[in-house]
């Protein structure tokens, strides 16, 4: 009786550490954004990319609006692919487009805007990266949806597509 | 003759201080790089990286240390933007209860089975 009992004991914490390594070995073991995370817009410090002056989170984010902040790069191939949709939205009332550019050259850039056009009501730059990690971004492009309240309600890793957007109007509607 | 000496006896006090305090900084700063997982490298920690993500982290981290944030705030500020998965050295909460436990609970196990077997068959 007294060794079954141990067996049992034994069985159970078996399967316990089985159960426990296994998910384990299930879990991804790279970094997996949390996309859905509510979260406030940081507040910082950033040089304007067409006025050549410094400009505050708090002058940037206005209440009841929607924003997008996509982080761009001329040097970046998704963000050529995403443009054409970005210039789609920019179209829409009722949202802003702030672009960040993420570690450019200005002429680069400037050529970039010229030939694609212009989808942001302002551009910042970003030239060493820290205003990306400010909002937690880990490469480029990444785009952030922040609603009225001035929350970050969504991000998107890598180029959007239709699909994003659609979501996008549906959120902003 | 001897304001000279007290002169340079300050100069040397206060140049001395602040290159201890410099050293400091950068002893916490390797501290905590060495701690931070970079998210684009494969297993590599943020001191260990080159990559542009890195070298951002880097930048922040210095500027928080020197705005006088501690290391644990630092960490903090770090897992607010891209989760516990950014530290190295995991936190005691409830995703990692178990992580924290286990061992000692196998260490429990394994004591349990070895007083029984042992002291208890002596006796």
């Amino acid at each position: 009786m007294k060794n079954k009992f141990s067996l049992f004991v034994v069985v159970i914490f078996l399967s316990f550490c089985f159960v426990i390594f296994y998910k384990g070995l299930n879990t991804p073991n790279n970094y997996t954004p949390k996309v859905n995370e509510k979260k406030n817009i940081p507040t910082f410090r950033a040089k304007d990319f067409n006025l050549d002056s410094h400009i505050n989170s708090d002058e940037i984010f206005e209440e009841n609006t929607f924003y997008i902040v996509n982080i761009w790069a001329s040097w970046c191939v998704p963000c050529r692919a995403e443009h054409p949709l970005l210039m789609q939205l920019s179209k829409n009332q009722s949202i802003k487009l702030i672009g960040l550019n993420y570690r450019d050259n200005y002429d680069n850039a400037k050529k970039f805007i010229d030939d694609f056009g212009n989808p942001y009501s302002r551009i910042l730059i970003d030239k060493d990266g820290t205003l990306g990690i400010e909002f937690g971004a880990y490469g480029v492009p990444e785009t952030f949806l922040i609603d009225k309240n001035k929350d970050i309600i969504k991000k998107f890793v890598g180029p959007i597509n239709q699909e994003i957007v659609n979501e996008i109007k549906s959120i902003i509607k | 003759m001897k304001i000279l000496k007290i002169f340079i006896l300050l100069f040397l006090v206060t140049n001395f201080s602040e290159l201890r305090s410099d050293e400091i900084n950068d002893v916490l700063k390797n501290k905590i790089l060495k701690n931070i997982r970079c998210l684009i490298c494969q297993g590599q920690s943020v001191y260990d990286s080159e990559s542009e993500f890195a070298s951002s982290i880097k930048l922040i981290v210095d500027r928080k240390i020197n705005e006088g944030l501690k290391e644990k705030q630092i960490y903090q500020f770090l897992r607010e933007k891209y989760g516990d998965w950014v530290i190295f050295d995991p936190q005691l909460n409830k995703n990692t209860y178990v992580l924290w436990l286990l061992p000692l609970l196998l260490f429990l196990f394994g004591g349990a089975i070895i007083y029984k077997k042992i002291i208890l068959n002596k006796k």
